[in-house]
């Protein structure tokens, strides 16, 4: 199979630091493929190697089967997690600027439409909002229609509703068949966006795969969540593994029929229950025995 | 190399000073500012370089025909007296400086007083006891200088103008590139096609059209209020302008190259220009001063623009007389860009 990016044994040192140690992975051409883990994990240190902005200690980087050259920059965009932009220019004169540093630029049009940012293209970049921004920086890293998007923590620091419209904007992205490679530590937005995705955690890959054979793979039944004044009988006798928080009661069952069988036959209250399926934080907790954001 | 780049960033950067509205204003007021009150100041009748107090005398504003001093002390020029109601208060203002000398009118003995350590005051008390004494025509034949006199106004004129050039460059270059540096700018636009050296050519060609548009601007609104004379070529000076604002943008590429601290930068361009404002003849000159700070002076670019200028200026040379001047500034330049191009990070 023909990989658009290889990363082979990459390493990252800062004196006696060791940001990325030895990570390996493939991405195919048209995935997103998504970095996760808490802050600190190697995320970034990781995708500013891939992305020739730092160099790594050691390690290989294929782009199209061979190092990168200098047509790189020309196919690959970039959007940081944190970074600022010439001032005392509007929205459209900065996708402009941008645009005239390519050799085959996008539609500047098509980007503000896909960008969401019509209404916004005349205002100084330096007075809009925070979601605002990160499409714009979203729009510049689509400026040279890229084979490769690089995302790093796209989301961080915007409010649900601003991250559900940037959340959007990379679906329309991914349909239109671009390679993306986003790094987050939110799981709704890896379990939203990714087809695969590597686990890091101390600098290092700890589980690779799609989120569904990561889940699968790391994780077994579903958690039966009720309040405690639902169950009549005494908790003890219940045949589960359970545990109890803040007045609920937490059932880690593998055969959920069975377990609603015996809360019914014992008159349980099943009004308020909450079924909750396993997801990639509780995959990162089983591998790691820490949360995401801990 | 793609001009279509560098284009870009000129463009942009150009665009960003313009609408800096408070930067600049600032940039065409502050010389125009000290031209103007340089020229009222030297150029008034009522200037005066020494401060003189006397006692007793009702009122702070003396008059000149009632006051019993040496006749040949009253009417030295420069001179300005200040009245005190007693000695107590001329003490006291001598005391802080706030007059360099002071004297007793109508006393028999001209009893004065001055601090020791006051330059100033020594050079009054000479010219009191100077005039103690009747006037010798005959002593010291005085010889006129042959041609039109070069006005102060006409020495500080381009001194003004090319301190402001490297206050501009020095922090417009400088301080700028640092600023995007830690702010995260030139790594968002090292993610880009943009060499190092397309970025920092479009940087030294846009302060450079800056500053030679700032100084035009300023030339010809202080032309208004102010008559300049110009002995040689307004386009030799041009010429030597632009070489040293070359020169001066250069300098700035050298301490862009590193770093992202603001606070650090302000303190290095600071310890570059105050020296260089000093030391380069911007406000007086450095003649018969001690050899090793010549030798500093000429490390400056400000020194031989400022000398070349002056020459052209003020004496009617052309640009073969100024070659020496020219070919410093070339090297000096060509210095600083290999400097600042080696050095130069993108990063943090």
């Amino acid at each position: 199979m023909s990989y658009l990016l290889e990363i082979k044994n990459l390493v990252k040192k800062y004196k006696e630091v060791v940001a990325v140690d030895d990570i390996s992975f493939s991405i195919r051409q048209g995935i997103c493929f998504g970095l996760i883990g808490p802050n600190g994990a190697g995320k970034t240190t990781t995708i500013e190697m891939v992305e020739d902005i730092i160099p790594p200690t050691s390690g290989e980087i294929l782009y199209k089967g061979k190092p990168r050259s200098s047509l790189f920059k020309q196919e690959v965009g970039i959007q940081f997690q944190q970074t600022n932009l010439l001032s005392s220019l509007t929205l459209r004169e900065t996708l402009n600027t941008f645009r005239s540093l390519y050799n085959d630029p996008a539609d500047i049009e098509e980007i503000i439409d896909i960008c969401n940012l019509r209404d916004i293209q005349k205002r100084m970049n330096d007075r809009i909002s925070g979601g605002q921004k990160q499409r714009l920086m979203l729009a510049l890293a689509m400026i040279n229609k890229p084979e490769l998007l690089f995302l790093d923590e796209p989301s961080t620091g915007l409010d649900p509703q601003a991250r559900r419209n940037l959340w959007s904007i990379v679906q329309k992205i991914k349909e239109r068949g671009n390679t993306i490679i986003l790094t987050t530590h939110y799981m709704e937005e890896a379990q939203r966006l990714c087809d695969e995705i590597a686990i890091m955690d101390n600098g290092r890959i700890i589980a690779l795969g799609t989120p569904d054979q990561l889940i699968k793979e790391h994780c077994e039944g579903v958690t039966v969540i009720l309040p405690r004044n639902s169950i009549k009988i005494p908790l003890s006798s219940l045949p589960f593994r359970f545990r109890e928080i803040n007045g609920r009661i937490e059932i880690r069952t593998n055969d959920i029929n069975s377990c609603l069988n015996k809360l019914l036959s014992e008159n349980a209250d099943l009004t308020e229950m909450v079924v909750r399926s396993p997801n990639l934080e509780n995959v990162f907790l089983n591998l790691t025995g820490k949360q995401l954001r801990e | 190399m793609s001009f279509k780049r560098l284009w870009a960033m000129l463009h942009a950067r150009n665009l960003e000073f313009f609408r800096d509205r408070s930067a600049l204003g600032w940039n065409f007021l502050f010389p125009f500012l000290v031209i103007a009150g340089f020229g009222i100041i030297f150029g008034g009748k009522d200037y005066s370089e020494y401060k003189v107090g006397v006692f007793p005398s009702q009122s702070e504003i003396v008059s000149m025909k009632e006051i019993d001093l040496p006749s040949g002390f009253k009417e030295t020029r420069l001179i300005k007296f200040i009245g005190f109601i007693s000695f107590e208060d001329g003490a006291e203002r001598l005391k802080h400086h706030k007059i360099d000398f002071l004297v007793k009118a109508g006393s028999p003995s001209h009893e004065y007083w001055v601090s020791d350590t006051s330059p100033k005051g020594y050079i009054v008390e000479k010219l009191f006891k100077a005039s103690l004494f009747p006037e010798n025509k005959n002593i010291a034949e005085k010889m006129e200088i042959k041609g039109s006199e070069i006005r102060y106004i006409d020495w500080l004129f381009p001194g003004i103008l090319a301190m402001n050039m490297m206050f501009s460059a020095l922090w417009g270059v400088g301080y700028v590139v640092v600023r995007y540096r830690k702010t995260g700018v030139l790594k968002r636009l090292n993610a880009t096609p943009l060499t190092a050296f397309e970025y920092l050519s479009a940087q030294i060609l846009s302060r450079i059209f800056i500053l030679m548009f700032t100084l035009a601007a300023v030339w010809i609104g202080c032309s208004f209020f102010f008559t300049f004379r110009v002995e040689g070529s307004y386009f030799d000076l041009f010429l030597i302008f632009l070489t040293g604002s070359v020169c001066l943008s250069a300098y700035g590429l050298v301490i862009a190259a590193r770093g992202t601290s603001e606070e650090f930068t302000s303190g290095v361009v600071n310890f570059i220009t105050w020296p260089m404002m000093f030391l380069s003849e911007v406000w007086f000159s450095l003649e018969g001063s001690p050899r090793w700070v010549k030798l500093i002076a000429n490390l400056f670019p400000l020194t031989h623009m400022l000398s070349a200028v002056r020459k052209v200026m003020n004496d009617g040379a052309r640009l073969a007389d100024v070659t020496t001047e020219l070919t410093v500034l070339i090297l000096m330049t060509a210095l600083s860009i290999a400097v600042g191009a080696a050095l130069f990070s993108w990063n943090k």
